[in-house]
């Protein structure tokens, strides 16, 4: 690794003016170490951001929603009670992330702002994502690649709490040069198309302050499913959040989102909207999941991902309802 | 360089290093602290496995500047004035040891388990070392161990 400049800033202004285009932001630390270890970025300073008062807090106002700081730890949010009982697929998403170790350490701004996974992005291959000349995974190992929405490039979005957050219509808050905005997740993340350097609308040194997640309607109930190649900790193959509002056996309201098949968390408009008003049977999901993602794009060898995405949409419905 | 007071195994701790070091160089290298393993150095064998304020952590993915102030326990601080600790006694009784390079890590995962949950179930001390690998014991062993501990 090479050195760098280690800053602990107390304010976000102090974060902020410190910022240069050498510079990058650290949580956890978790992602951004694998990607100095291997060169992949060689930031001159890195600015942790652990010491900005109030970033970590967990704060539930009934009746409005719940604020998750950036900084809080995603095992806070895998054990927290509140958010186990009523956003229970980000609980479930939270603690698929990776291992404990990594739980313990690895933050929700982080997550949801990490680098992907590509092999060839992490690896020594000057790609495109890397400003580079080509894309080596569209002829090459493209296993884990993406199935929709590449274009260019094929990376997967490796979060697992973005998937959950964007069924929960989630927002994000950003801190920009002393103003704040806040985007739905949907349009947090991007696509290769927009911009193939980035995979989120951040410009150099905006921060992520907090994640809103509006207060669930009382017949709510949510879920998280991730399907992995290892038994143990891994990233997701595909994974399907679901969050759904219900009465009795039937669908009135469905918001069901996709992980590990695109450059971002992925979800199908007229897919909920098909979903509104069924009674959950069997049949009915085999029916309706059976044209899902008809528009997928597979490469060599990742067109297993549409039958899996079939598969465990209708086992996540089944679950649920 | 820069000076950095953490709380190494109970006892203060100050280094004059470089903050762009791993927790796990300082261990290893400035320290001579040899227990942590370092594995694959990416966050993936949980062999470099320490307690940072009582929860297991990857040590290679933590920077010597994160755990300023703040405590941290190593395999050597289970031990007590040479006598092991009962939890690595049971690893040495069921068979949990064999090239012993996950050990360390293995015991201080299982250790901030048992810590927050005395009495864990099997599917739960499985979690707590997810993040552990090992390639000899095929892990029965190890829950065992774990589980006759906390007997
Ligand atoms: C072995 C391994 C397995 C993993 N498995 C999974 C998995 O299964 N699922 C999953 O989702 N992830 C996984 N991860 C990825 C990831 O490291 C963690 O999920 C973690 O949450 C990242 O958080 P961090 O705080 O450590 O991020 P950092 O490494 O500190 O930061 C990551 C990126 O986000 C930026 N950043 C951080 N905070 C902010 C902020 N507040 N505002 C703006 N930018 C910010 C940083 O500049 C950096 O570019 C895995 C990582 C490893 C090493
Ligand atoms: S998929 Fe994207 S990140 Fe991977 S090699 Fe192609 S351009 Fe690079
Ligand atoms: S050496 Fe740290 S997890 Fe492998
Ligand atoms: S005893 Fe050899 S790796 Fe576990």
């Amino acid at each position: 690794m090479n050195t760098f400049e280690y800053l602990q800033p107390k304010s976000i202004d102090e974060a902020q003016n410190n910022f240069n285009e050498k510079s990058r932001l650290f949580a956890g630390g978790t992602d951004v170490l694998g990607l100095l270890k291997d060169h992949i970025e060689s930031p001159e300073k890195l600015i942790n951001l652990k010491n900005i008062p109030g970033l970590d807090k967990i704060e539930y106002v009934q009746g409005s929603g719940l604020k998750i700081g950036s900084m809080v730890k995603i095992s806070a949010i895998a054990q927290h009670p509140l958010i186990r009982e009523k956003y229970t697929v980000l609980a479930e998403a939270a603690e698929s992330v990776a291992s404990p170790q990594l739980r313990n350490v690895g933050t929700l701004g982080g997550n949801l702002c990490q680098r992907p996974r590509c092999w060839y992005f992490r690896g020594d291959f000057p790609c495109l994502r890397k400003d580079g000349g080509e894309c080596f995974a569209v002829d090459g190992e493209n296993k884990y690649h993406c199935i929709i929405g590449g274009e260019a490039c094929y990376i997967v979005h490796p979060s697992d709490t973005a998937v959950a957050l964007l069924a929960l219509d989630a927002k994000i808050k950003i801190s920009s040069n002393g103003k704040i905005k806040e985007v739905p997740v949907n349009d947090f993340f991007i696509l290769p198309g927009d911009d193939i350097l980035r995979e989120n609308i951040l410009q150099p040194g905006e921060v992520v302050t907090e994640v809103f997640i509006p207060e669930p309607k009382a017949n709510m109930v949510s879920r998280y499913l991730k399907f992995t190649e290892r038994g143990s900790w891994d990233f997701a193959i595909v994974s399907v959040a679901a969050v759904i509002e219900k009465s009795v056996n039937t669908i009135q309201n469905a918001r069901i989102v996709w992980g590990g098949v695109a450059p971002k968390p992925w979800q199908d408009l007229e897919f909920n909207k098909n979903l509104q008003g069924l009674k959950i049977s069997e049949d009915i999901l085999k029916k309706v999941t059976s044209t899902l993602f008809e528009k997928a794009e597979p490469l060599e060898h990742n067109g297993y991902k549409v039958p899996l995405v079939k598969n465990l949409t209708k086992k996540i419905l089944l679950q649920i309802a | 360089m820069k000076n950095i007071e953490f709380t190494l195994n109970g006892f203060p701790m100050l280094v004059y290093v470089d903050p762009s070091l791993r927790l796990l160089d300082v261990l290893r290298n400035t320290l001579g602290l040899t227990g942590t393993k370092e594995g694959c150095d990416i966050g993936e064998c949980g062999a470099c496995t320490v307690l940072l304020n009582g929860k297991a952590v990857n040590s290679c993915l933590v920077l010597i500047g994160q755990v300023e102030n703040q405590n941290v326990l190593t395999v050597e601080g289970l031990s007590s004035h040479g006598s092991l600790h009962p939890l690595q006694q049971k690893f040495l009784e069921y068979g949990a040891v064999q090239c012993g390079f996950c050990t360390p890590g293995m015991l201080l995962s299982a250790y901030a388990l048992l810590q927050e949950n005395p009495h864990p179930s099997e599917d739960e001390i499985k979690d707590a070392i997810a993040g552990n690998l090992c390639r000899c014991t095929g892990y029965k062993p190890i829950i065992d161990a774990i589980t006759a501990y906390s007997r």
